[in-house]
């Protein structure tokens, strides 16, 4: 080792002039450098000037004996191990041990054997050479781990500042999360979407501390801009599952709980992709239904196969939803055993005084726990039906800030030639219309009327297809046949989308009008409801006449005009 | 948008599965889906579990299999609407034609 073969510098302090000689003879032969001092000040401050490796150290010198000097190296040298040996011709036991009482590392008794002196030299360079590696890596250690801590405040503030930007702690929302690291694997987000539902979402992503907050963050970003905006739950679900696929190694999701609350129509909405039975406890009757998991976890189905299927339940004002993540059920006692569902009914079961229930959650799982280990975060939530009254002006502010889009504008669209052969326009015009607030909730209704205009503008008005055609199964086939032929051969025509929309933040009008390059059709006959709906077709203008506030054909019927009415009630 | 069909074991069912938008692009597959079925099916079942969004056309294309299943004496069942989905299907009256669950 190249480490063993690099002189030291020692130091020798002793008062006898021979024996000085004699050891530095010694020392030197080995290779190592000497330095000499003749009593034991001089012995410090050439420590202090010199700063040797090892010292070898008369014990009874002038002016200072070794043992104060050993005591006052070994406390300049601080942290620094700078073995001590002291030469003496004592050999009495408790000489000996004053020797090492007093900070030496050994000693060495006259007359001085070489090969004994070589070695200890040899072995002290080890452990001196060991106590450096140590303390190296120990520091290192202490500065990552400041690093570290330091990092996961900067993160833990981001995050709390991300996912609780919501309405946690709104009123009817009863919640108990406990993070084993700094950070908790289990994320709950709330909200209120501009109609006066709240949104709730339990998660639990796979793993613990930094990891999983990682995947919290893109979660509670989508959840809190789309509920904002008044994206609807299944939106919401959707694009937090494509972003977390996207995003998150495989093999990290998360599972979740998704509830929209409306306290309009007294009912809710559960999505439940992972997580442990929810309960809904309606309190008049004394019933506890149990909800099961029926979705994968968020983040494991790529956007086709992922569902956002709901449940919707009607509820009474006092009713309460339960949701949780799986360390409730794996809370083990000292003994070992787990707590369970059959426990957590138990309590449910138990129970004289609503109110109180959420709190007997708690306490009955940490006195089950008692001195046993907790090994996963235990998360409770409990959301409480109330009156809408009683959502408090404050939560709904808290979330309606950023609600604010566009509310007088127009805008004016045209596709022309090959674009429709190569462009859906729908997806686009549609993004562009929901720029409003008050008409994301519609999003749906909205997308029916776009694209059953646009395909009557496309095949009735630029291709000329004419629907009488789909009288019959065969009809049907060729009306579509013809369409794909048309389309592929289609250099001529245009389509021009023209929107208008005036409103208020409750409630507004979109107007769309559509006119084709066709040649129209005489729609003096086609009053109110008096759509053909006879044959296979013919279906779409009554569906946007169910849809819109008004419906009119105008110019040479190439024109239509539809306006749709949205509003909070 | 992808179109599965199945027959019942004992042939007298089929169930059509309608997954993503269901509009003018799956007339041909929804038509081969009922009309080159094994057996004979007396009822017939379409579950829109993953449907995203039905058009007019499609509204088409279910009576096409309704008159295809016997007409008035139809047995077919639409199951699993989305919200979106379902909204369509009542505007247009469809429960007085199908049995929408």
């Amino acid at each position: 080792m190249d480490f063993d073969d690099k002189p030291l510098k020692v130091l020798i302090a002793d008062d006898t002039d021979t024996d000085r000689l004699i050891l530095t003879s010694i020392v030197k032969k080995q290779g190592h450098e000497v330095i000499t001092a003749s009593d034991g000040l001089q012995a410090v401050q050439s420590f202090i000037n010199e700063g040797p490796d090892i010292v070898l150290l008369d014990a009874l010198m002038p002016r200072m004996d070794g043992f104060e000097a050993a005591r006052q190296i070994k406390s300049i040298a601080g942290e620094e191990f700078v073995p001590i040996i002291f030469l003496t011709s004592l050999k009495d036991a408790d000489s000996l041990a004053q020797c090492l009482d007093a900070g030496g590392d050994d000693f060495l008794s006259k007359p001085y054997n070489r090969i004994i002196l070589q070695a200890k030299i040899k072995a002290f360079r080890r452990m001196r050479a060991m106590q450096q590696t140590m303390r190296e890596q120990r520091d290192q250690i202490a500065i990552h781990n400041e690093h570290l801590i330091t990092e996961q405040e900067v993160a833990k503030q981001v995050f709390d500042n991300v996912t609780h930007s919501g309405c946690v702690d709104a009123a009817n929302i009863k919640h108990l999360l406990s993070p084993l690291a700094v950070f908790n694997g289990d994320v709950l987000l709330a909200a209120m979407r501009p109609s006066g539902s709240m949104l709730v979402f339990l998660g639990d992503f796979t793993g613990h501390g930094l990891p999983a907050a990682i995947g919290a963050m893109p979660l509670a970003s989508s959840f809190y801009g789309m509920a904002q905006k008044g994206y609807s739950m299944s939106d919401i679900l959707r694009e937090v599952n494509q972003k977390l696929k996207t995003t998150l190694p495989v093999g990290v999701f998360c599972c979740g709980c998704m509830i929209d609350m409306n306290f309009n129509k007294q009912s809710m909405l559960v999505w439940l992709g992972g997580l442990p039975d929810c309960y809904l406890y309606r309190h008049q009757q004394r019933e506890l239904e149990i909800i099961t998991s029926d979705h994968l976890p968020l983040g494991v189905l790529s956007g086709q196969k992922f569902s956002d299927k709901c449940t919707s339940y009607d509820l009474q004002p006092g009713d309460r939803f339960y949701m949780w993540s799986d360390g409730i059920h794996e809370a083990q006692n000292p003994a070992g055993e787990m707590f369970g569902s059959e426990r957590l009914e138990g309590v449910f079961r138990k129970n004289r005084n609503v109110e109180t229930l959420f709190d007997e959650i708690g306490w009955t799982v940490n006195s089950f726990i008692g001195e046993g280990e907790r090994d996963d975060d235990i998360s409770v939530v409990e959301v409480k039906m109330v009156p809408p009254e009683e959502i408090s002006e404050e939560v709904m502010a808290v979330t309606n800030s950023g609600g604010h889009g566009p509310k007088n504008w127009a805008i004016d669209f045209e596709l022309r030639n090959e674009t429709f052969r190569d462009y859906n326009p729908l997806p686009m015009m549609l993004n562009v219309i929901m720029e409003v607030p008050g008409l994301r909730p519609h999003s749906g209704s909205v997308y029916t009327i776009l694209a059953e205009l646009y395909s009557n503008a496309l095949e009735h008005g630029v291709m000329g297809l004419d629907s009488q055609l789909k009288q019959d199964p065969s009809g049907f086939a060729e009306y579509y046949a013809k369409r794909t032929q048309l389309m592929n051969d289609l250099v001529n025509g245009k389509v021009h989308f023209h929107f208008e929309h005036i409103g208020s933040d409750d409630a507004g009008e979109l107007l769309i009008r559509v006119e084709d390059s066709g040649k129209g059709f005489d729609y003096s006959n086609k009053i109110e409801g008096d759509h053909a709906t006879e044959g296979y077709c013919g279906r779409g203008i009554p569906l946007i006449r169910d849809m819109c506030k008004r419906l009119d054909y105008l110019g040479a019927g190439n024109i239509v005009e539809v306006v749709y009415a949205w509003s909070h009630h | 948008m992808t179109i599965t069909a199945k027959t019942s074991a004992d042939g007298s069912e089929l169930t059509i599965n309608i997954q993503g938008r269901f509009d003018f692009s799956a007339h041909q597959d929804f038509r081969n889906a009922y009309e080159k079925c094994n057996g004979q099916p007396t009822s017939y079942l379409v579950d829109m579990n993953e449907t995203t969004y039905l058009d007019s056309s499609a509204l088409g294309m279910l009576l096409l299999l309704r008159d295809h299943a016997g007409g008035d004496n139809a047995n077919i069942r639409i199951v699993n609407c989305n919200p979106d989905v379902k909204k369509i299907l009542t505007i247009s009256n469809f429960e007085q034609l199908f049995t929408i669950q």
